[in-house]
């Protein structure tokens, strides 16, 4: 019997799991640490951003675009949102469905930013938007918004 | 002779490579003079550090108003001035924002705000935008404390808690300020926290 509730519990927690998975994960620097630093052979193009950030907002169309561009090519799009923690569903789930963004979003809810922003990369003061792009061990690092989606292009083809 | 060629090209990069690093750091860094300012305050006068007399030193803040991390700080901002200017370290708050990118933070509303806000601080406009890259000011709220010789004593946030400062395990500008009236140099000097780009005007 005590097994049966076990196993009953473990499945509604793994099934909690895939849930959250389809929604966004909160997750703090230690946990997005291992997507800034995998290593094969696909370009990883990592933007942080957030809902009140107007510069970040307008860039977001060229990240979409790359994502779909992409989708046959060893190249990802991870959007780290930067809003806060708590306003997860009031405001970011309704951000992403309302402007049905299709890249890969995770929320980067960590008090530490003096710690992990120059983990990220040391040059970054913390504005943003900012993006990294990563392939193996290099890297390159922008801190600034993208003008339009050939900014963006060109940015990540210096890395091929 | 192959050996000197070698030499001179190791010697070439090493010194290529030195001068990249210095290239990508713009700015003051710590312990670096600051050159003084003249910038248009919002009470309608010309401001420059040399006004203020009998102080200790300055704390520098670009913000502006557009920016919702500089809107969440300037409760914070205000507060560092009043409990810090009868100490000698008064505020200079400056805004770097070309308002032609940013509407909002354009030199007439500048002057509503500071109005509506009671700012106790002077509040400049940093126009043709020429003083922030002096600093190598990245973000708002970006802080600089000097000390009363315009030495850089301290670059970064204000705390490591934007959404609510009563949450704040560090403030960091207040602990730099208060080495700073023991006579000491702050630790940590330098510190990171999230903000809005500076936005300067587009190159063409």
């Amino acid at each position: 019997m005590l097994k049966k509730i076990l196993i009953l519990f473990s499945w509604i927690l793994f099934a909690q799991q895939i849930f959250a998975q389809n929604k966004v994960a909160v997750v703090n620097f230690a946990q997005l640490e291992p997507m800034l630093q995998r290593e094969n052979d696909t370009i990883y193009v990592v933007n942080f951003w957030a809902t009140w950030c107007r510069p970040c907002v307008a860039e977001l169309p060229f990240f979409e675009e790359l994502t779909e561009k992409n989708q046959k090519n060893p190249l990802k799009v991870v959007l780290v949102s930067l809003d806060f923690g708590t306003q997860l569903e009031s405001k970011l789930i309704p951000f992403l469905r309302k402007n049905k963004i299709k890249s890969f979003v995770v929320l980067l809810s960590d008090k530490n930013a003096n710690a992990w922003i120059q983990k990220i990369n040391p040059s970054w003061s913390g504005a943003i938007p900012a993006t990294l792009c990563y392939k193996g061990k290099k890297s390159i690092f922008h801190e600034q918004e993208f003008e339009n989606f050939e900014d963006l292009e060109n940015f990540v083809t210096q890395l091929k | 002779m192959k050996k000197l060629t070698f030499l001179l090209v190791f010697f070439l990069s090493i010194f290529a490579t030195l001068h990249a690093q210095i290239e990508a750091v713009k700015g003051y860094g710590i312990g670096e003079k600051a050159a003084d300012f003249k910038l248009k305050n919002v009470d309608g006068t010309m401001f420059s550090l040399a006004n203020m007399k009998d102080v200790k030193g300055y704390i520098i803040v670009f913000t502006c108003n557009h920016c919702p991390y500089s809107k969440m700080y300037e409760a914070r901002i205000i507060a560092l001035d009043n409990k810090y200017k009868p100490q000698g370290f008064p505020v200079v708050a400056i805004n770097p924002n070309d308002p032609e990118i940013e509407p909002e933070d354009s030199f007439g509303m500048m002057k509503s705000v500071a109005k509506k806000k009671k700012y106790p601080f002077p509040y400049l406009f940093d126009d043709g935008q020429k003083i922030y890259p002096l600093f190598g000011a990245t973000r708002t709220p970006h802080v600089f404390i000097l000390d009363k010789e315009l030495t850089v004593k301290y670059i970064g946030a204000i705390d490591d808690s934007a959404e609510d400062g009563s949450k704040a395990y560090e403030k960091f500008a207040e602990r730099a300020l208060n080495s700073l009236l023991k006579g000491e140099d702050p630790e940590p000097g330098v510190t990171r926290a999230i903000g809005c780009t500076i936005k300067a005007k587009k190159k063409k």
